[in-house]
């Protein structure tokens, strides 16, 4: 895909000057059929597909593409039921501004909680079933023959009994005249030829060659660079600047206040920009988050371990009796710190604002968010902004939460009216301003009975809920349902795998003045390790194995334990590992998908290496497998990158990492072998890019106490001296 | 004024001689395949060839890449062909969001140099670029098809 940045896209084209072949059409009158075309002028058969004179299929891609692979993903799921040639696919992003326009045609643009396919799958290929049907049509309509009567194959239609045969794109203009099927019948996945295939990604030779544009590579006429500092306190303010001190400096143009936090220059070059900005004399009123640190947090969070009453998120039985009449109770506690996303690519954006017009590029999770943000910031309509999505440079959930650099580009570019200004953040502005994997700590408390029976278990959770900050109108009467993720009592959204016949799992809600977000895998991160582990150490507690000690209380859960038999077997659980190598195991369903893990340590010293985790999933279906063994294996990475090296901590109410000298991530030399079982079950949607994330940790970490009879409870592990070999 | 030759053709750059190299590259010269991560050498993302040798340009001003041959992500296919790298990249679908990758191509491509058949160990020690998808398994398994 090609991103043009300055293209005028409209949503209908009258005329055909661009128009391939000399196709003479575009009439849109209002009596009579409308073609919606795209901007080289070709027809639209459905919103989903556009179909050229060369027989190049485009099929619009509503989510955005972050590396998760969903833009081959959805593509295959169009292509399947449209039966083109798949060689022929390529795909464009529609615009925000285009799907208001259209009253949400290509429905939402959300692009994180493991949705991309699962949400949509159904609408991207009813586009390209009706698209299919269309195409047929008109070729029927042409031969004046029955549409029962025609086959097509690739792209390809053809009339056995009159040998006449015809191509999509010399029928695309009059199936686009047509009226679409109210509701096309879908293939039976089983029948699936594209769709369920490890297919090449659409995106890669691009990717390799340096031609992708992400949006720190947008270029416009006569563009600017910005560069930015927000108050380094959360919720602190701009006092005053001394612009005269850095106006002179090369390339400056403008010294701009961003809201009532941000100090920004505007100069000719990024590094002209930012240059000028270390010069630049800036005092904060820091605010009242200035008395937080991580010990205020931790001391806060762990009294909400204690309290009585918490958000009950899901209850049987009687936890208090179980607890009372015990034979023996087995107690835990755990944390989980701040984490930053880090993704490649710093947060920037480009905008160009005029008093009728504001328009943004941008890699963002969520063009629709976007949108809205460039009208809230610009003072204009929606219906006079537009969002041009680039490639992102990673997401993981980063630029889905907040659109807080779209806000800032579209004031910034308000200050200098009609020059598109491209904002850019230093990796320091991004961790100091991120929206961070949340903070809790955990409390797990067991009963046993005198035959080493568990009869009860309270897991409680005390801390930060994303939801109360992000986005509040989800909240439950008070309750984050999120914050759940893997703990609830029924459904295949993320139930918790275990039959416990007194268990109270519950939250004491505690918000920092530190913002929270969505940071891949999400609250199913620290649940996963808080439960896990645990049953490890329950397991150990009543001397019995990992596995046996799992499948006892995941009877009622066959789909928790499917996977969870798959990765033993594969892995060999039971049998004897290498010498001086040791294994741990984890299950959880989030995201719609069940998940588990065994991993293979050896422990030198403080060096853990990492030599093989084994991991089956059940997505329900798969469109793409290649696809979805990278994003478990690339899930690992970023879970065990956690686990080993990243911490936000929090100093007089700013973040005190700065870059990756010290919030390090995994490199090549510590990526074990990941061998991942992809077996889809059928009959539901489950996600893809976020269920495997969390049980890497958990799986690791109980292999590090296998080898080593060390339970690590709070994190990351460089806190006790480990370190990933 | 600075000439910087990259991808062998000469261009003058006028910038402050202590610009970091990989913003000339990009701002002045245009070239955006060469990533910012970082801006401290800890990424990777920003690597270049430079005289050959695998280098990190935020940590290069351009008073010293003058006179030097530097190459970027655009100039590593010759006469149109892509360089085995790439092509190994292709066949193994490696990229995900694909920002670090010109980076990681580019080291990949100078520890081949180096080293055309380099061991595992070889690769862990060379290639330290930070990739948060983390598509390290393809990474490895296509160093290893390109080395082949």
């Amino acid at each position: 895909m090609n991103f043009v940045p300055n293209m005028n896209r409209r949503s209908f084209v009258v005329g055909a000057a661009a128009v391939g072949g000399g196709l003479a059409l575009g009439f849109d009158l209002p009596l009579g059929p409308q073609v919606v075309r795209a901007a080289d002028g070709s027809p639209e058969v459905t919103a989903w597909v556009v179909i050229r004179p060369d027989e190049t299929v485009v099929i619009r891609i509503a989510r955005s593409e972050m590396g998760q692979g969903t833009l081959t993903g959805l593509a295959q799921l169009v292509a399947e039921e449209l039966e083109c040639d798949w060689s022929k696919v390529t795909t464009e992003f529609p615009t925000p501004g285009e799907n208001l326009a259209r009253k949400r045609v290509w429905g939402d643009f959300f692009t994180a909680g493991s949705q991309g396919l699962r949400s949509s799958h159904e609408l991207v290929r009813k586009g390209g079933a009706a698209a299919r049907m269309m195409l047929i049509q008109a070729a029927a309509d042409q031969w004046k023959v029955l549409v029962a009567e025609c086959t097509v194959d690739k792209g390809v239609i053809a009339h056995k009994a009159s040998e006449r045969s015809t191509t999509y794109g010399k029928v695309a203009d009059a199936a686009a005249k047509l009226e679409p099927p109210k509701d096309p019948p879908l293939k039976d996945p089983k029948d699936w030829k594209i769709a369920g295939k490890p297919l090449k990604r659409l995106d890669t030779p691009d990717k390799v060659v340096g031609k992708t544009v992400y949006g720190i590579d947008i270029k416009l006429p006569g563009m600017l660079n910005a560069a930015i500092k927000d108050c380094p306190v959360f919720g602190g303010k701009v006092k005053s600047f001394d612009a005269a001190k850095v106006t002179g400096m090369p390339g400056v143009k403008k010294v701009v206040q961003v809201g009532d936090s941000g100090v920004a220059v505007v100069a000719d070059t990024w590094w002209q920009a930012k240059t000028a900005l270390e010069a630049l004399p800036i005092a904060w009123d820091e605010g009242e988050t200035a008395n937080t640190s991580s010990a205020t947090i931790a001391d806060w969070l762990k009294a909400g371990l204690d309290v009585e009453q918490a958000i009950v998120g899901n209850q049987q039985g009687d936890i208090k009796s179980a607890l009372a009449g015990a034979a023996r109770k087995v107690e835990a506690v755990y944390g989980y710190p701040y984490q930053n996303h880090a993704t490649m690519e710093p947060m920037n954006a480009t905008a160009r604002y005029t008093a009728d017009k504001c328009e943004v590029w941008c890699s963002t999770q969520n063009g629709e968010a976007a949108l809205a943000a460039a009208s809230e910031a610009s003072g204009l309509p929606a219906t006079k902004c537009e969002v041009y999505k680039t490639y992102l440079g990673g997401g993981f959930g980063r630029r889905a939460t907040s659109q807080d650099y779209v806000r800032q580009a579209v004031l910034i570019a308000k200050e200098m009216a009609g020059t598109p200004v491209k904002l850019l953040w230093t990796r320091e502005e991004d961790m100091a301003h991120g929206w961070y994997h949340p903070v809790t700590q955990c409390r797990m408390t067991a009963a046993l009975d005198a035959n080493n029976n568990v009869t009860g278990l309270h897991m409680r959770i005390s801390g930060q809920s994303i939801l109360a900050t992000v986005l509040p109108g989800r909240l439950q009467n008070g309750k984050d349902p999120a914050t759940f993720s893997g703990l609830n009592p029924t459904g295949a959204e993320a139930a918790f795998g275990y039959t416990i016949p007194n268990l109270l799992i519950d939250h004491s809600m505690r918000n920092p003045p530190i913002p929270p977000g969505f940071w891949r895998g999400v609250n199913i991160n620290h649940n996963a390790i808080y439960v896990e582990c645990f049953m490890d150490e329950l397991a150990q507690a009543v001397g019995q194995d990992a596995l046996e000690f799992r499948r006892k209380l995941m009877a009622d859960h066959p789909k928790h334990l499917a996977v969870l038999n798959a990765v033993a077997e594969k892995a060999g659980w039971g049998k004897p590992a290498a010498q001086g190598v040791f294994r741990g195991l984890a299950q959880a369903n989030s995201f719609g998908s069940f998940t588990a893990a065994c991993a293979e340590v050896s422990v030198k010293g403080n060096a853990v290496k990492i030599h093989r985790i084994v991991c089956a999933t059940d997505p329900g279906y798969a469109v793409n497998p290649a696809q979805v063994e990278r994003q478990v294996a690339g899930s690992f990475v970023y879970g065990l990158s956690a686990l080993f090296y990243q911490e936000c901590t929090v100093k007089a109410g700013r973040i005190e990492q700065e870059n990756f000298d010290n919030y390090d991530c995994m490199r090549l030399s510590g990526m074990p072998k990941v061998e991942t079982i992809v077996m889809p079950s059928g009959g539901f949607w489950g996600g893809v890019g976020e269920p495997t994330i969390a049980v890497a940790a958990p799986a690791v970490l109980n292999a590090i106490f296998a080898a080593t009879g060390k339970r690590f409870r709070t994190f990351p592990l460089k806190n006790h001296g480990m370190t990933l070999a | 004024m600075a000439r910087l030759t990259i991808n062998g053709t000469a261009h003058d750059v006028d910038v402050d001689p202590n610009t970091p190299l990989l913003w000339a590259i990009r701002e002045n010269v245009g070239l955006t395949g060469t990533k910012y991560g970082c801006g401290i050498a800890q990424c990777g993302a920003c690597t270049v060839h430079i005289d050959g040798v695998a280098t990190r340009s935020c940590g290069v001003v351009v008073s010293d890449a003058v006179g030097k041959q530097i190459t970027t992500i655009e100039g590593l296919a010759t006469n149109g062909a892509l360089h085995k790298v790439q092509k190994a990249w292709i066949d193994h679908d490696v990229p995900q969001c694909g920002y670090c990758q010109s980076g990681m191509i580019m080291a990949v491509a100078a520890l081949l140099k180096e080293k055309p058949k380099p061991s595992d160990a070889d690769i862990d020690e060379a290639i330290t670029n930070i990739c948060r998808c983390g598509t390290f398994q393809q990474v490895r398994a296509a160093i290893h098809a390109a080395a082949a």
